[in-house]
This record gives C-alpha cells, sequence and structure tokens, in this order.
C-alpha cells in the first residue's frame, strides 16, 4: 500500500469523523463533489450530515467554527486554498485567536490551509501564511512535512482545544508517499532531525523540508554532513532542538517558503542569536521566498522560492565562513 | 449626557396621573389606540393587551429603567475620570428595541449576541449588571477580569458570548452555534438565536456573509437592526444606497419586519412575532427599528454633527418616555409606582458598585499571560515577552 500526503489528511479526516462525534467538516465544494483537492473524497456520503458545503464566506466559516466550538464541537473548515484564508483572517486572529484569553472558554477549531507554491498556481494560489498567523497569540500553526505527521498531527489538531491551523503544502500532496500510516507520533511542539549531521544545521519546515534534504544530499558528495531540523510546528517553536542541533554543528541557515520579511525564518534566527551565540560559528543565515507576489510561469516561481539549489549554495557560502 | 428635550428619569418629575382606566384592560380606549399608531410602522392593533401582554410590557420597561440608571452611572463614572478608562459607550434611546429581543429570549435555552448598545437586552436576557460594572471597572471577578472591557463581556458557556470591536463578525458566531444545535441532533428544543447590528455594521463583509449564511442553512437566527441614524458621525446616506433596508431582508430571501424602535409595544409585537417564527423553524427573521442614538457614539463624543431634525422627530423619541406614557394611560402603573421602579434601579446600581468597589482589580504579577488553553503549548517564557 502507498498513502500519498494528501491521502493521509482525507483518512485523518475519516478517522476524525468516526471516532469523535464533535467532529464536522465544513468548507467550500467539500460535499458531494469531495472538495477541489479530493481531500474530503467520500465522506460526504460515509457521515451524512457533517461534511457541508459552505457559500463562498471565509469569515463567516470560521465564525461559524468557534460558535459551533463554543458549544462543544470540533470543526474542521476547510478553506480552498490558504491564501482565500485572508478573507477569515478577522475571524482567526481576533475572534478565536482571542477567545480563550478573553473568556477562559478554549476555541477547538482546526483550520485546515492548502498552502504553498505549485507550478503554474499563481500569486493567489501559492501563498505560505503560516508565519502572519504565528505572529498572533491564542493560535496553533502546524505545518507537517511527511505523510506521516500530516496525518498524526491534523488527528492531534482536532484534538487541541485551541485553534490550529493546520498548513497542509499543496506541493506534497501527490508527491509524498508513504508504505504505512504510524501509530504513534512525536507531540505537537517538538521538532525532529530529520537527517543528522555535523558541519551545519539547516531549520526547515513542510515542503522546504525536502528542498533542504535535497541540498544536504548534493553537499554530502562535496563532503559536508548537513543536519536537517523539520520543525514540524512553526508555534511553538521547538527552540531547543534547534539550539541543540547548532550546539553540534556551529552552523545555522533557516529556510521558509514565506516572504522574507519578518517570520518563521526570522525567529530561528533571532532565538539562536539570542540564546545560542556562543554556540555559533558562522553568522547565522536565512533563505525565504523573494519579497515579489508569486509569479506565475514555472521559470520565474521556480527561482521565486528556495529550492535545493539555493540552499545548497546558501550553505556553502555559510560552510566558507 | 441627555439633551436638552429628553427627559431624564432619574432627575425629572413623572407625568400626572393618567386618565381613569379602561374597564377592561384586554382592548385599547380608541384614544390610546390612535395615539399609539401615529407615525408607526407596524400596526399595534392586533397586539395581545391582556395580562399577559401587559405583564411583558412592565418587565421589560422596567428591565429598559434599570439599563438607562445603570448607564447613566457607568457615564457618570467615566466623566469623573479615575475608574473607568477607555470609554463607556450607552445605548439611550435603544433600550425598547434591545430589551424587546432580550426579553423573549431564554437563557440557559436560547442564545444573544448583544452588540455595542444592547444593555437592556443584556438585563432583559439575564446578564447580571455585576458583570457589566465589573467590565468596565476591571474587577477581577467579572467575566473578562481585566482583560477586556466594557461591552465587550459575555460568557460563552451561558448562551451568551462576548463580542469583538470587529463589526460584522459577532453574526457568524451565533450561527456556528445555532448549527452546534443542529448537529447535536437538538432541533427539536427550539432554541434560537437573537443578536444585533447597526446601521453601520450592516455595510461590513462580514454580516452580509453571516446572514446569507444564516439564510442558506435556515438558522433560527434573529437580527435586530439598529437603524439609529448614524454610525459614529456617519449618516445612513452614506452607508447604503437601497431605498428601505427592509430590501436589504428580501435580499437574502429573509423575512423582514421594520418597528418604530421608539415604541416598545411595537417592538415586543415586532420581536414576539419574529422570535416565533424563528422557533418554528421558518429561517432567519430580521427586525429593522427605526430610532435615533440619543446619545454620542461613546460618551467621549458630544455628537454635534447630529442633524436637529431628527432629534424633533418620531425616530427622536425617548422611548422611556414612551414607554412611561404608555404605562400610565393604560393604567397598568401609577405615577408613585414609576418613581418607586426608578428609586429600585438605582438602589440596585448602587448597591452593585458598592460590591464592585471593593473588588480587586488585576495583578499583572497574578496574571497567567497565557492565550492558550493548553499550557504544553505556550511558548517558552523567554519567546513571550518581558519578564516581570
Ligand atoms: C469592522 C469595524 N470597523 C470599524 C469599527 C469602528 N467603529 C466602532 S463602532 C462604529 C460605528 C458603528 O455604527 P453602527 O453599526 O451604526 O452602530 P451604532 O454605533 O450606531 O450603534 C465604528 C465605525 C469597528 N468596530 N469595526
Amino acid at each position: 500500500m502507498s498513502i500519498t500526503y494528501l491521502e493521509a489528511i482525507r483518512l485523518a479526516q475519516q478517522e476524525a469523523l468516526a471516532s469523535d462525534p464533535r467532529v464536522f467538516l465544513y468548507g467550500q465544494d467539500i460535499g458531494a463533489f469531495g472538495g477541489a483537492f479530493k481531500a474530503t473524497k467520500g465522506l460526504h456520503e460515509a457521515f451524512p450530515g457533517r461534511v457541508i458545503d459552505a457559500p463562498i464566506s471565509e469569515d463567516a466559516m470560521v465564525g461559524m467554527a468557534i460558535g459551533a466550538a463554543i458549544e462543544g464541537m470540533r470543526p474542521i473548515i476547510e478553506m480552498q486554498f490558504a491564501d482565500f484564508s485572508s478573507v477569515g483572517f478577522n475571524q482567526i486572529v481576533n475572534n478565536a485567536g482571542t477567545q480563550f484569553y478573553r473568556t477562559d472558554v478554549p476555541c477547538p477549531i482546526t483550520v485546515r490551509l492548502p498552502s504553498g507554491g505549485t507550478p503554474g498556481s499563481g500569486p493567489f494560489h501559492s501563498q505560505s501564511l503560516d508565519s502572519i498567523y504565528a505572529h498572533y497569540p491564542g493560535l496553533v500553526i502546524l505545518t507537517p512535512a511527511t505523510v506521516e505527521d500530516a496525518y498524526t498531527m491534523l488527528l492531534e489538531a482536532v484534538q487541541i482545544d485551541d485553534p490550529t491551523l493546520f498548513c497542509e503544502h499543496k506541493y506534497l500532496y501527490y508527491h509524498l508517499k508513504a508504505d504505512a500510516l504510524p501509530d504513534e507520533a512525536l507531540p505537537v511542539g517538538r521538532a525532529r532531525i530529520a537527517r543528522p549531521g555535523i558541519h551545519a544545521t539547516v531549520v526547515a519546515y513542510s515542503a522546504m523540508v525536502h528542498e533542504s534534504l535535497r541540498a544536504a544530499e548534493e553537499l554530502a558528495a562535496e563532503g559536508w554532513q548537513i543536519e536537517v531540523v523539520d520543525l514540524r510546528s512553526v508555534k511553538p517553536m521547538d527552540t531547543d532542538t534547534i539550539l541543540g542541533s547548532v550546539a553540534r554543528t556551529g552552523r545555522l541557515l533557516a529556510v521558509g517558503e514565506t516572504f522574507p520579511w519578518g517570520g518563521a525564518t526570522a525567529e530561528v534566527i533571532s532565538r539562536v542569536a539570542s540564546e545560542g551565540f556562543h554556540l555559533l560559528d558562522a553568522p547565522p543565515q536565512r533563505l525565504n521566498s523573494k519579497d515579489t507576489p508569486i509569479p506565475y510561469h514555472p521559470n520565474l516561481w521556480k527561482v521565486h522560492r528556495p529550492t535545493a539549489q539555493t540552499i545548497a549554495s546558501s550553505l556553502r557560502q555559510l560552510l566558507r565562513y | 449626557m441627555c439633551y436638552g428635550r429628553f427627559r431624564n428619569v432619574a432627575t425629572d418629575g413623572l407625568r400626572p396621573p393618567a386618565p381613569p382606566p379602561p374597564t377592561n384592560h384586554s382592548i385599547l380606549t380608541t384614544r390610546t389606540h390612535a395615539r399609539i399608531l401615529e407615525g408607526q410602522t407596524v400596526i399595534v392593533p392586533g397586539t395581545d393587551l391582556t395580562g399577559a401582554f401587559r405583564d411583558q410590557y412592565t418587565r421589560t420597561y422596567r428591565h429598559m429603567l434599570l439599563a438607562r440608571v445603570l448607564e447613566d452611572r457607568l457615564a457618570a463614572v467615566y466623566r469623573a475620570g479615575g475608574k473607568i478608562v477607555g470609554g463607556v459607550y450607552v445605548g439611550r434611546g435603544q433600550e425598547a428595541f434591545s430589551a424587546a429581543l432580550g426579553v423573549q429570549l431564554r437563557k440557559g435555552h436560547d442564545v444573544y449576541g448583544p452588540l455595542i448598545r444592547d444593555q437592556a437586552g443584556r438585563i432583559a436576557f439575564g446578564e447580571p449588571i455585576l458583570d457589566a460594572i465589573r467590565t468596565y471597572l476591571g474587577s477581577i471577578k467579572g467575566p473578562m477580569r481585566g482583560r477586556d472591557g466594557n461591552i465587550h463581556r459575555g460568557r460563552p458557556r451561558e448562551g451568551m458570548p462576548p463580542m469583538i470591536s470587529h463589526l460584522g463578525s459577532f453574526t457568524a458566531v451565533i450561527n456556528g452555534m445555532l448549527m452546534a444545535r443542529r448537529l447535536q441532533g437538538r432541533e427539536a428544543e427550539r432554541a434560537v438565536g437573537g443578536t444585533g447590528i447597526g446601521d453601520g455594521g450592516l455595510s461590513t463583509g462580514a454580516f452580509h456573509e453571516a446572514l446569507n449564511q444564516a439564510a442558506v442553512e435556515r438558522l433560527p437566527l434573529v437580527v435586530a437592526v439598529a437603524n439609529n441614524q448614524y454610525a459614529y458621525s456617519t449618516p445612513t446616506s452614506r452607508q447604503f444606497a437601497c431605498h428601505d433596508l427592509i430590501d436589504r431582508a428580501r435580499g437574502y430571501g429573509v423575512r423582514g419586519q421594520v418597528v418604530d424602535g421608539t415604541d416598545l409595544a411595537a417592538c415586543l409585537k415586532a420581536f414576539t412575532d419574529a422570535v416565533q417564527r424563528a422557533r418554528a423553524g421558518e429561517g432567519p427573521q430580521v427586525v429593522i427599528g427605526k430610532l435615533l442614538r440619543l446619545s454620542g457614539h461613546g460618551e467621549h463624543d458630544d455628537a454635534s454633527y447630529v442633524d436637529p431634525a431628527l432629534r424633533k422627530g418620531q425616530a427622536g423619541r425617548d422611548c422611556l418616555e414612551v414607554a412611561q406614557t404608555f404605562l400610565l394611560d393604560q393604567d397598568w402603573a401609577t405615577a408613585a409606582e414609576l418613581s418607586a421602579w426608578q428609586r429600585e434601579a438605582e438602589s440596585e446600581v448602587d448597591a452593585a458598585f458598592a460590591i464592585v468597589y471593593r473588588e480587586a482589580l488585576p495583578d499583572p504579577y497574578q496574571e497567567s499571560w497565557q492565550a492558550l488553553s493548553r499550557a504544553d503549548l505556550v511558548e517558552g517564557s523567554s519567546h513571550a515577552g518581558p519578564e516581570l
């Protein structure tokens, strides 16, 4: 059996619906149609009344989820693309994100954000919004990079009593495959060493983990052993694992697909600079997408975001220092 | 705080006793009937003036009165300085419209999403005035414990979540609370969700999305649209271009009514009908109240931009005065009773303030500074802001 990242997401939702009567799914075209990416295929039939088509109203979709959560439900909202969650942004950051702090009543909603670039998707179907949401208090931001994490972390997202943004990467939907789904997983908030090494640390998450692994492979041929840390969740961020890795390697490159101003990679650098300055043998580096909207044509798109090649060349510079 | 022509019930004398009462309370005298009808959009004939209506009217009036007395006090404390920071936002002139919805809803059964000018509706729904005072003063015994203030208060677990400031975004939350009951197989309980919006909030995309959503799902939602002629300083002519707001309801496939929001009898009739229809499964209901904000946007605002003609017109009537006249005319209350109720409201407010003044204010050293309920997912302290 071979399970894709997308299939893992579908199976996790099936499992959540089957095991927890509080769970329901709400999003555009997710009912009989099975979703724009088919992440809910068959669930409408299997769970009548619990997989609900929404009007094109991202604000009201999230608002509805918040109200349902107050009344004891565990909604999973599917944004058709992460980009469109900007229309529901207010509900996510100001309503869901503030509710527990203001009222002591948790707000257990899960918002699925099909994120990141694929060739030809253009400026409005390619964005990664993990960093902008991570900026706000009261939210948990999950960024799974593997089929296994896509499955277990989505199930965990539903269990978390706080608003959780599940940033699933569209590029990984069909590219990534696993033989079986896991029974066990690291807890949310713990990073994973995706590849051990001694010469430099790459901290990455989501699709960038795979670009980083390819870069590490390339550098291995040149004799460098690169450690790749998969953050798994951008918030909370596992600073201990990052610092532990930097303690071993003395060199840090943080890689993310979001726009370059601020964000998760800047957060990694800032934490290591302030808490692990003495561990560093070279100035810590970061690599993000270019500071333009995400271009449509593959010729432009492929160099807009970090790739194995640009990560490898950043690493070479870092190792030369 | 109050315009010259509006009598302040707290200070002004009350009307002379009404003429001899009609012998049968179940029908209006022709004289009274005709007078009530003046300028009203929804027709009062057919209003049940039996004991039950009298009882509801009187009860609602007393909620309105308590709200007015409470808000006058909050405004005075704010103006005196020191105790209330941020601002005070009152529902002066909107008490009838607000309370007429709140009084239809049963706490513990229905859902209520009060907005900025719904103090009267909150009292009618059953929110203790202590919650209001504690939230304004920041008492740690209040529902918001100094973490949020003034009108941003509520108790989600009691069917009354707190609004966020962002206008329009509350309605979908009420939809969700109703949707949850459907998904839980509890529709037979026939719970209703009531909420409010202003003529300004009506222009938000969020409100549009939510009302459309409620209509698509046929949720038992009752929306009280308080058309108080201004959104802060912006008149309705800069807010919408449709001839009548009732057209909006039609556009959503939702039933709408327009009432004279200064007339408690008309408001009660409209909301009784709307809530009954929502309970019966007829889908969302919109009630538009024509009235005037008889205050500034907040107590910091002198409302000098309000058109004086509006103040003199039907919408500019003070709903509390209108109700007092009605009570006297119907002989449902004597002037002495009205005065006694006024005094009761004042002492209730006095007593509540006295309690809250003794309560502790939030202590930054005791504060958890935790925005997640899952403590294990909270970022380590060195990434979470300054140490105290
Ligand atoms: C989305 C949003 N934009 C702006 C504001 C600032 N604001 C607060 S109240 C208000 C006026 C609201 O007018 P209306 O909805 O008519 O209610 P009213 O104050 O008249 O009761 C404005 C502009 C806000 N709270 N939310």
